[in-house]
């Protein structure tokens, strides 16, 4: 216990800064991920076929290990000199979080009430006027569940960043292996979990915050 | 004014679900769209405020071609209720109803006023419900709601695809009655799908029979019970009509023209009823109980003998079914 106590006094100001930079880094990659995913996302619904494909596209990309993705990065980067850092780390997460947001931006439009659409239509709105005031109101529950989910990928995922020299939490385990020091790894593991656990209970209060009441079940 | 002028729907896999229908909602009028089940009612109505395209002939709204007017603009004219009324979960009452005066641009004291004036006309508070959420209302206050929404920016037409289908019997009688008060001050030119002929005869001032999308018959209520233009019409109003006209004939009625079945004792529990009972209370009666029979007798309390299902049946087959009845004139 008083190894830990030192461990953690010696490295506090080295395991915040980590900590910001592994939320940095996936909170821009998250950022840009929704700026895309949604969008698309709700186009899909107006294009089965292409929404099938994007779908595929997305679901396989979920599937490759993540540490074969980052390796890809590397050479296709070192084209604009950008190799290793932050940029590839940055583009393989935005990659990853795509799925989960796309598809449960596409599933949730898709799946409001039909009646209530065809109201609607039948009132006189506009396809953006429905989308903003009536679709996507009663998709926001479905549509940050699969945010919470891209972020939480996303942590876990940042760790495998520390390889390619874009920092992070993951820096204190991939030097705890190599040197052997399980505090590092015990610590980057703690607290990656930590974030995931914050990142997820802020998303989930803003999710219930803004979630119409009438319809939270 | 709303005027179907041979007007066609095919849906792709060449199912024709409204063909070559001609006819006149005259202004101020409710006409109720009446037919089986797939006949095309909700077709025929959809097709009036463009949700659905028309295949071949014409609408035409106050002597314009719907076509060429523009749909948006179109269905803010027109007020659409619907049978699960289709109110937004994520608006309030008072949001919910104000969405046509909030898309055509009305000032916030505007709204509010309306919004006002609407709920006193179904006498719910504004007050009290604005503020409040769909869910937190029953299924019936839900329904005026929705219908209040329809008549928000005071549109000279309405749309109504079973707008009290979803309603128990009390309400929904209440509510029409409700709704034909309201009417009678709008003045709304208002097509109302039904399949229930109860309510057609009720809220129509005509009537329109579909039958497999082909138009059978366009008349008011009466005109169609008592004189069915096809076999279809007769058969379609039939059988309702002889349940209804059962509430014209007493007991003493059946007794005179058939004679009553003998009664028996051996069957314990059996109720009594006064033999000037009508038929229609006497079949309800005889349907709610277990036993098979129930006794019928004078205002003296003698035992003139029983009365059975099979007994009212024959009686509705030689009374009703053989005289083409005009019981129900001036319904
Ligand atoms: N979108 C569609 N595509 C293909 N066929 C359809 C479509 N909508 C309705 N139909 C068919 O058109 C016919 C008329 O349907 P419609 O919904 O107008 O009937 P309805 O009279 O309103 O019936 P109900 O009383 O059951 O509501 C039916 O045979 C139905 O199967
Ligand atoms: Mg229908």
């Amino acid at each position: 216990m008083e190894k830990w106590m030192k461990f953690l006094e010696v490295n506090s100001s080295r395991i915040f800064d980590l900590t910001i930079e592994h939320a940095i880094l996936v909170g821009l990659a998250i950022l840009v991920a929704l700026l895309i995913g949604v969008p698309l996302g709700i186009y899909l619904t107006t294009n089965d076929y292409l929404a099938e494909t994007v779908l595929q596209i997305a679901s396989v990309m979920l599937t490759i290990p993540s540490i074969a993705l980052f390796g890809v990065m590397i050479p296709v980067f070192s084209i604009v000199n950008q190799g290793i850092g932050f940029v590839p780390a940055f583009v393989a997460l935005v990659l990853y979080a795509q799925l989960p947001i796309i598809r449960n931006t596409y599933t949730a439009i898709r799946n409001v009430n039909p009646q209530m659409r065809d109201a609607a239509i039948g009132l006189g709105m506009k396809p953006i006027q429905r989308l903003f005031r009536v679709e996507i109101p009663n998709a926001f529950p479905v549509i940050m569940a699969g945010i919470r989910t891209a972020v939480v990928i996303n942590i876990g995922i940042g760790v495998i960043a520390a390889y390619i020299g874009a920092g992070g939490l993951g820096v204190l385990i991939t030097q705890g292996i190599s040197r052997g020091d399980n505090y590092l790894i015990i610590t980057g593991s703690v607290a990656v979990a930590i974030l995931a656990m914050i990142a997820d209970g802020i998303l989930l209060w803003i999710q219930k915050r803004f979630t119409p009441k009438s319809i939270a079940n | 004014m709303i005027t179907f002028d041979k007007t066609t729907k095919t849906y792709e896999g060449n199912v024709t679900a409204v063909k070559g229908v001609d006819f006149t909602v005259e202004k101020g009028e409710i006409v109720v769209l009446l037919g089986p089940s797939g006949c095309g009612k909700t077709t025929l109505l959809r097709m009036v405020n463009r949700l659905e395209s028309i295949s071949d002939g014409k609408i035409t709204i106050d002597g314009q071609d719907s076509m060429s007017l523009n749909q948006t603009a179109l269905r803010r004219k027109i007020g659409y209720v619907i049978q699960s009324n289709g109110l937004f979960p994520n608006m309030t009452i008072e949001e919910n109803t104000m969405i046509v005066p909030d898309l055509l641009g009305w000032s916030k004291k505007d709204k509010k006023e309306r919004f006002q004036k609407l709920m006193e006309m179904i006498g719910l508070s504004g007050e009290k419900f604005g503020k409040r959420y769909p869910h937190e209302l029953s299924g019936g206050q839900q329904q005026r709601i929705g219908v209040i929404r329809a008549l928000a920016a005071d549109p000279p037409v309405m749309l109504m695809d079973e707008p009290f289908g979803a309603l128990d019997p009390i309400i929904r009688e209440k509510i029409q009655d409700e709704f034909l008060q309201i009417q009678k001050e709008v003045k709304k030119t208002i097509l109302f799908v039904s399949h229930d002929i109860d309510e057609a005869i009720k809220m129509a001032d005509k009537i329109v029979l579909l039958r497999g999308g082909e138009l059978m018959q366009y008349d008011t209520p009466s005109e169609m019970l008592v004189r069915p233009k096809n076999e279809f019409v007769r058969e379609f109003f039939g059988k309702d009509r002889a349940i209804k006209s059962l509430s014209l004939h007493t007991i003493q009625d059946l007794q005179e023209m058939i004679g009553l079945a003998e009664f028996d004792d051996a069957i314990a529990d059996t109720k009594t009823i006064n033999v000037n009972h009508d038929l229609r209370n006497t079949l309800s009666m005889l349907l709610n109980q277990e036993a098979d029979q129930v006794i019928v007798s004078d205002d003296d309390g003698n035992k003139l003998g029983a009365i059975t299902i099979d007994i009212v049946q024959k009686y509705l087959h030689y009374e009703i079914k053989a005289k083409p009845a005009p019981v129900l004139e001036g319904v």
